[in-house]
């Protein structure tokens, strides 16, 4: 059912050097942690056409690639900002899926007591400092991380993550110019799906490349695919120990498959499907490949990261739908400070 | 006593939070210059340009710099040079600094401040004379405070800076040079706590900003025809003191809401809808409100000077809330 709508000099690049820079204990992990994505992503569309998951939901079906390869490089004491489409980034930066489940479900037991919902997870204990409903509306908070950042001192790094349509507007431009000229310990990450809610990129700007849109900025970057783990986690590697060491900003743009609509419910009429792209394109069937392959994965290992990884998300519904949902006079308490403490 | 004026009030409890906590930043556009008001004069060469630091002109950017910078733990100040750019801030004080303590169900703070100026008088025109406090009023998260007197300017900072929520602190561009003795370093005011200027049992009075001098300048003409006005500045709209207003109207049974801003869907109205809810049976007449008409601000001097509340409004009004001869509809 899904087409991308690439042109030509958009095509995502094979890396050439693979997994070279991933060990056999690191493609494990990112394995694992990508069909953990999966499984919530999948089960989260099953959720929300059954009306247990509720609101606007967009899923990262395609790019699990991406969240696992940034975030399982990261640590909690770095700073995350995502967009409307943030599931996976928020599990694969540590936040627990059963509380995620819950604030999907609207729960009292969720990340943000059921107030944030799927556009607006927070989980500052791993270092989550959230998603947002508006295309582009984190871009500054990320510079701001990294601001306190560079003025604490230390190694802290922050990471932006944030799709194609953001880059057509004004904050992203604003923020490019301002975090190079404050040199901020920040990593931009641009998953580029070639799609900007309904339309292509080409429809809405003549630049194809989001790394060529910053170029003269100066500020050093890289376009890898984004189906291509191991590509993503030696591009984004090299730019976070740079940023580790108070050099920054940085810009990767990672090139996507978006598997599902532009929200769930969205009948996606507006693209043709197009499953050998997928087949191609799928991040955990690649790394599947390559890890067998490279010998560090078997079928009955490949299998068992599957089956726990839906367990896990079965047990995190279960979690869910067991929860309460908020008491009625949360939203008074939590608009401002109660107790006029920080 | 030493004299002061409004604007070195502000800069000095900027300087005074800066010295006592590290934390504390200062960012806006020329604000390492002093700014064109000298509101920040004096603060980079004191506490260096990596505390005090110019921005390029990206109000909305610079905005969100200072939301991050506020979640991650930092107590940024950042100037918005006048209140009509807040226009191009909007997205990151309404829909990133507001909502964040809320929709992270209480792991994010932002205790940012939003300095800010508004108000006409000096022939800026329409983009550069606003009073757009009440938009900001309106949404959920925000605290808006707008103190009248360089005494409050200074003690409502210190409080500003300290909120554990976002506050834009609107100041007056009229106010700012003009001259008040103080008595040593102001103290801290709370931010919610209305001030009463002049007690009276006649009438009420309530004005913001500017329009408090005006208030009280129409309640001496009105003392000399034996009518006596109380004259109370909320000095925040929000949080609003409404106990110290409607306790006010239960005693003088008639009430004038003098601003700046636009009348139309304003704060007056809201304070209007407050007291009438409040003190309904205590009311003997219609709420007065007193505000600019629904037009942008004109330039040409003869026009703005027209359009701007004054005295004269305010007396007329008091006039018809308390149903004297002479007055004018």
């Amino acid at each position: 059912m899904t087409r991308v709508d690439r042109q030509p000099d958009v095509a995502a690049p094979d890396s050439a050097s693979g997994t070279a820079g991933l060990s056999a204990a690191d493609g494990l992990d990112l394995l694992g942690t990508m069909w953990r994505i999966r499984a919530l992503e999948e089960r989260v569309g099953q959720l929300k056409r059954a009306d247990e998951v509720y609101g606007l939901v967009h899923l990262s079906i395609g790019g699990e690639g991406v969240a696992a390869a940034v975030c399982r490089q990261l640590l909690a004491s770095d700073a995350v900002y995502s967009g409307h489409r943030a599931h996976g980034h928020a599990l694969a930066q540590g936040a627990p899926s059963d509380r995620l489940m819950a604030e999907l479900m609207g729960r009292d037991t969720g990340l943000c007591r059921g107030l944030g919902g799927s556009m607006h997870l927070v989980d500052l204990e791993h270092g989550f400092f959230g998603a947002t409903g508006v295309v582009g509306g984190n871009l500054p908070l990320a510079l701001g991380t990294a601001l306190a950042a560079q003025l604490r001192g230390g190694t802290d790094v922050t990471v932006s993550f944030f799709g194609d349509g953001a880059v057509q507007t004004g904050a992203f431009h604003e923020s490019i110019n301002l975090a190079t000229l404050w040199k901020l310990p920040l990593v931009f990450v641009c998953e580029n799906n070639g799609m900007a809610e309904f339309t292509p990129r080409s429809a809405h700007t003549t630049v194809a490349r989001v790394s060529d849109v910053v170029a003269p900025y100066g500020l050093e970057r890289a376009t890898v695919s984004g189906s291509d783990v191991g590509a993503v986690w030696d591009a984004f590697g090299a730019f976070k120990h740079a940023a580790r060491g108070g050099e920054g900003p940085f810009l990767l743009e990672c090139l996507t498959h978006r598997r599902r609509g532009h929200y769930e419910g969205d009948a996606d009429s507006y693209r043709e499907a197009d499953e050998a792209e997928w087949e191609r394109q799928d991040p955990i069937a690649r790394l599947t490949e390559r890890g067998i392959a490279d010998g560090w994965l078997t079928p009955q290992t490949r299998d068992s990261l599957e089956a726990q990884a839906r367990a896990e998300i079965d047990a995190a519904t279960e979690f869910a739908r067991r929860s309460p949902y908020p008491p009625p006079e949360l939203p008074a308490q939590l608009t401002c400070a109660q107790d006029g403490a920080a | 006593m030493t004299q002061t004026t409004y604007v070195r009030a502000v800069c000095d409890a900027l300087a005074r939070a800066m010295q006592a906590d590290e934390r504390v930043i200062v960012l806006g556009e020329d604000v390492a210059e002093g700014g064109p008001y000298t509101a920040t004069a004096g603060l980079a060469e004191r506490f260096g340009r990596e505390r005090v630091r110019n921005t390029p002109i990206s109000e909305g950017t610079v905005a969100g710099v200072a939301v991050g910078a506020a979640q991650a733990g930092y107590r940024p100040i950042v100037e918005i040079m006048f209140i009509d750019f807040v226009t191009l801030a909007l997205d990151q004080l309404a829909n990133q600094a507001a909502k964040a303590r809320f929709m992270s169900g209480g792991q994010l703070s932002v205790p940012l401040v939003m300095r800010t100026q508004g108000g006409a008088g000096q022939r800026g025109g329409a983009q550069h004379s606003q009073s757009l406090e009440s938009w900001l009023a309106h949404i959920p998260g925000l605290k808006v405070v707008m103190p009248s007197t360089a005494i409050d300017a200074a003690g409502l900072m210190t409080s500003a800076i300290a909120d554990p929520d976002p506050v834009v602190f609107v100041e007056t561009k009229a106010l700012y040079f003009l001259r008040e003795e103080i008595d040593g370093e102001p103290p801290a005011v709370p931010i919610g706590v209305a001030r009463t200027f002049r007690e009276g049992s006649d009438l009420t009075i309530v004005a913001t900003a500017r329009m408090v001098s005006r208030a009280l300048e129409a309640a001496d003409r009105l003392a000399a025809d034996g009518i006596e006005a109380e004259v109370i500045d909320p000095r925040t709209l929000v949080p609003l003191d409404v106990d110290t207003i409607t306790a006010s109207v239960s005693r003088t049974n008639h009430l004038i809401v003098v601003e700046e801003a636009v009348s139309s869907m304003g704060f007056g109205a809201e304070i209007a809808a407050i007291v009438q809810h409040a003190a309904f049976d205590d009311l003997d007449a219609p709420v007065e409100r007193v505000g600019a008409p629904f037009t942008p601000v004109p330039v040409s001097p003869r026009l703005e000077d027209a359009y701007l509340p004054d005295a004269d409004a305010v007396v007329q009004a008091a006039r018809r809330v308390l149903s004297l001869p002479g007055a004018v509809r």
